[in-house]
């Protein structure tokens, strides 16, 4: 869902600060690049203030990021509220003991890992990425978070592609499909 | 330079940074002590200790870029370019960046790694901090100062949570200053002692009475 009133000016003023590259990483693909946005302090302010807003009464203590670009959106989000942030990282990048989740890619697959250890069974997650396409990342990250006990409150992207907003749907509500 | 050193000394929070940093033997080969700050970053308040120093440190430096180096380099960075007004530019492996981009190899123990930056992510004479989590040999730093001083940047420091041995006494990477927050953590022998011991006594215990 685009939970934010579209005529929210700060919504506008980041929407307008996302730069589109075409064909990149490959031909086809209208790469939604956020680079432009950090480079504005006031509209990158205003996207995490609008995430901090959201959450910080829904006593979320974990806030998960999704390698790369969920580093930088998810840390200052768990800073303001008060959540540890956990990194959710491509294999063998974290050391020692790690939940591994495989998932789809449009050609093969991909892995994401999460420390051993890294939360407490009950614990409220948020979990934070640049960007939401297929879904099937989160849907990765939101597996891992349930392996270790958490309970995942809510996935929160800057951008959603809403082509493939159907996609998403079936696989979060119709996961044998 | 270490911040003990450098107007943080007896400052309880650098203790509490430096307890939070879990090390991973023989990660990633043999023989490798790894300092690893996601156990750092998974406590709240050590996480804002951290960011909190740096802040107070740059914020009256009139920087206006915080770079931060991939992967890790990405938690610490945006905080503190939020907290000081600054733009953060992401510097990245090879190939992640769209568009156009400046490109720096550097060095590894085997072979060669590259770091990209974005062409036009900042102005001539801008004034940059570069964040990264450790510093060791100071390859990658190197590289990141070397792709900003081409774009007509001035680096104004580098600063890492933590700087190993080979830094120690080096207050300048190529001219530039590093501020460093912690050594690296020590393996707690204690721990291991106590736990072969206990592995001992108990060998020696189920071999009586078998």
């Amino acid at each position: 869902m685009s939970a934010l009133k579209a005529d929210d000016p700060r919504i506008q003023a980041i929407q307008s600060s996302i730069r589109v590259v075409p064909d990149f990483p490959k031909p086809g693909i209208m790469f939604q690049d956020i680079t432009t946005l950090l480079l504005d302090p006031k509209v990158f302010r205003d996207t995490i203030d609008l995430f901090v807003e959201r959450y910080k009464s829904k006593s979320i203590s974990v806030v998960a990021g999704i390698e790369a670009r969920g580093f930088i959106f998810g840390p200052p989000i768990a800073l303001a509220i008060g959540a540890k942030f956990v990194p959710l990282r491509k294999p063998k990048k974290l050391p020692g003991e790690v939940f591994r989740q495989e998932y789809d890619l449009e050609y093969g697959s991909d892995c994401l890992e999460m420390h051993v250890g890294a939360l407490a069974s009950g614990e409220r997650a948020l979990v934070v990425d640049d960007l939401i396409a297929t879904g099937g990342t989160l849907c990765a990250a939101m597996k891992l978070l349930e392996c270790a006990g958490a309970e995942v409150v809510e996935c929160a992207c800057v951008i959603e592609i809403p082509a493939l907003k159907v996609t998403l749907f079936l696989q979060f509500h119709f996961p044998l499909l | 330079m270490f911040a003990a050193e450098n107007g943080l000394s007896g400052d309880p929070r650098l203790q509490g940074i430096y307890e939070a940093i879990r090390v991973v033997p023989n990660f990633p080969k043999p023989g490798i002590m790894f300092q690893d700050i996601t156990s750092l970053v998974s406590n709240h308040r050590v996480f804002k200790d951290t960011i909190d120093i740096l802040v107070d440190r740059y914020k009256n430096m009139g920087i206006s870029v915080v770079a931060g180096v991939e992967a890790r380099g990405f938690i610490f960075a945006p905080a503190i370019a939020l907290e000081i007004g600054a733009k953060f530019i992401p510097l990245r492996k090879a190939g992640k960046l769209p568009g156009a981009v400046i490109s720096e190899s550097y060095e590894l123990e085997y072979g060669n790694d590259c770091l990209e930056m974005h062409v036009g992510a900042v102005n001539i004479g801008e004034r940059v901090l570069v964040i990264d989590d450790l510093v060791a040999t100071g390859g990658t730093l190197s590289a990141a100062i070397r792709l900003l001083e081409r774009a007509g940047a001035e680096v104004v420091e580098c600063a890492c949570i933590i700087g190993l041995p080979e830094v120690e006494g080096r207050n300048r990477l190529d001219g530039k200053p590093v501020y460093i927050l912690v050594e690296p953590r020590q393996q707690n022998y204690v721990v291991w002692y106590i736990t072969l011991r206990s592995s001992l006594v108990l060998t020696f215990f189920i071999c009586c009475n078998a």
